[in-house]
């Protein structure tokens, strides 16, 4: 237990007689270390609302921050640390935030003090503490939700398929492979080579800095399955490092086509295709 | 127990696989099919597997089978419209559909067939095309 | 709840016939759809139960499968347990290697399946049958 439920009472008088005082000094304390970054009246507006619900939160006998009468003050909690990582700011001044009232409430206890004041002040600075680790929990949260929200629309980005010329697509491949890039990479050339019915794709690896046996093994699968579907993959860009690799780790590709550039590939199915149709040309006038 | 349909289209037998087949109905299809290339004298083969959701190991042995019937029996079979999923799902088991041909579309799947079938004219045509064959 | 699926319990398909085969492929893929697998580990899934189920027909003398869908917290997933008491399989690790069979088949059925899922767990004893389980997780 954080405090008692008569120090919870005193709590809830303590910030409630002093409300104005207490919201003044609070904010002031803050807003120097948010430099401008979140508006004065802004901040105004958070220190009002948490100061509110701190207070309805005591006066119900909050004795934990975890506690059923915590609910409203662990919402308004989240809510200032998702908007401050949104936000771009650090996870100590997201804290600081919280953590500033405890300077105010020593600076209010010191004018009155009695033999309770030290006892009261560790109390109230224990939730307090639960509310900035609460504070700092929910900023990692939203964090990392970000990163994962970012990662996928890198995945989304960053893989590109596009029709290069009639029957053909290529996918420039660009920055570090991972296992499960390659797996998007996979299936969304597959999925354009039937969406464009075209029976060539090329594979140009000009942008990736290293291949190792898994980003290989992804890559052969990728051309295997292709060919399962009636399709044909040209693999392009190939750097000298790259080729070096893939012989020392005795990767095997078979009868896999290589180029040494894109326009080398395309040309490869050029005239792939262009002699094709030439000799059926031909064919047809005899 | 369901029927898979075989259609004659010119000289193409086509077998569109509609249905979640039990494999019972796999081995019906095998062997109506052979019945139907000797009986039509078709000379190709094209089975639209599109709407397939899987292709286990019996399935794809299955489209082996009738691969090779077929190439005993004179004629080209090309397999068509596996889903990029299916295809993921059948390199990660290990099948690799050997001595099968296979297109993305119909369309594709039967020029192939006419290439193939151009190919042996042009080789038992005679002396002088498969002369300017070869230099081109 | 979803209808006809119910989430929580899980649901037992016999396997006694050709038919109950195509029968798992199909609960297996309204569980695995249930679950939100992508559809790559759907085919997968479906691909496996597919294999197993053929393999508890086949060898095991007929069984059953137990389609339930999981969680363990962090990621939900859908597991198929196959169960047969038929002769068992004498030597696991022969079993589960690539191209061997006894059934006149291609012998990829109970190696490939393993490939296709994430957990994958074999309970056999020779003369009592033989228990698979196998888990596939969403990405």
């Amino acid at each position: 237990m954080a405090l008692s439920a008569e120090e919870s009472g005193r709590l809830a008088r303590l910030l409630s007689e002093h409300a104005d005082r207490l919201t003044q000094r609070w904010t002031e304390r803050v807003g120097a270390s948010l430099r401008g970054r979140l508006s004065q009246a802004e901040f105004a507006r958070q220190v009002q609302e948490l100061h509110r619900s701190m207070i309805d939160a005591t006066r119900n006998g909050l004795t934990e921050l975890s506690a059923e009468q915590g609910g409203e003050l662990r919402a308004v909690l989240a809510e200032l640390s998702r908007g401050r990582a949104r936000q771009g700011f650090t996870a100590t001044e997201t804290a600081i935030s919280v953590f500033a009232v405890k300077d105010v409430l020593l600076e209010l206890m010191e004018e009155s003090p009695d033999a309770g004041t030290l006892r009261d002040f560790v109390a109230f600075s224990a939730l307090i503490d639960q509310m900035g680790l609460f504070t700092f929990e929910s900023f990692v949260r939203t964090r990392e939700s970000l990163i994962a929200d970012q990662a996928e629309q890198l995945l989304e980005l960053s893989t590109p398929v596009v029709k290069i010329w009639e029957g053909v697509v290529a996918v420039p491949l660009v920055g570090t492979l991972d296992s499960a890039r390659a797996q998007v990479v996979m299936e969304r050339l597959l999925q354009t080579l039937v969406d464009t019915g075209s029976p060539y794709a090329i594979i140009d690896i000009t942008g990736v800095p290293a291949v190792d046996t898994q980003v290989a093994q992804h890559i052969l699968k990728t051309v295997v399955a292709a060919r399962l579907m009636g399709a044909d993959c040209i693999i392009s860009g190939i750097r000298p490092q790259i080729a070096q690799t893939i012989v020392a780790l005795g990767i095997e590709f078979g009868d896999i086509a290589t180029k040494a550039s894109l326009a080398d590939a395309l040309r490869h199915v050029l005239r792939l295709t262009g002699v094709d149709s030439a000799r059926r040309h031909q064919r047809r006038e005899s | 127990m369901e029927r898979v349909p075989v259609l004659k289209i010119g000289d193409i037998l086509l077998v569109s696989i509609q249905v979640d087949m039990s494999d019972q109905t796999a081995v019906t299809l095998q062997e109506d099919l052979a019945e139907r290339i000797v009986a039509t004298g078709c000379h190709g083969v094209i089975i639209d597997i599109t709407a397939l959701d899987i292709v286990d190991s019996f399935v794809g042995r299955m489209l082996s089978t009738i691969a090779s019937i077929s190439r005993v029996l004179d004629a080209e079979t090309v397999v068509v419209g596996m889903r990029p999923a299916v295809a993921i799902t059948l390199v990660e088991l290990g099948l690799s559909l050997n001595g099968i041909r296979t297109a993305l579309n119909v369309e594709r799947g039967m020029e192939l067939i006419a290439a193939a079938r151009a190919d042996e004219w042009v080789l038992t045509d005679g002396d002088e095309d498969a002369e300017t064959t070869a230099t081109t | 709840m979803t209808a006809g699926v119910d989430l929580g319990a899980p649901q037992i398909q016999a396997i006694r016939s050709d038919d109950d085969v195509v029968r798992v492929r199909q609960l297996v893929r309204t569980v695995a759809v249930a679950a939100k697998l992508s559809l790559v580990d759907q085919t997968k899934l479906v691909t496996a139960a597919s294999e197993l189920a053929r393999n508890t027909l086949i060898y095991g003398g007929g069984g059953s499968a137990e389609v339930a869908s999981v969680d363990d917290g962090r990621r939900r997933g859908v597991r198929i347990v196959f169960a047969d008491s038929g002769p068992g399989i004498p030597d696991l690790d022969l079993a589960l290697t690539d191209g061997y069979t006894t059934g006149g088949g291609l012998g990829l059925g109970l190696s490939g399946a393993r490939r296709l899922v994430d957990d994958f767990d074999v309970v056999t004893a020779v003369g009592e049958g033989t228990r698979i389980t196998i888990t596939k997780w969403s990405r």
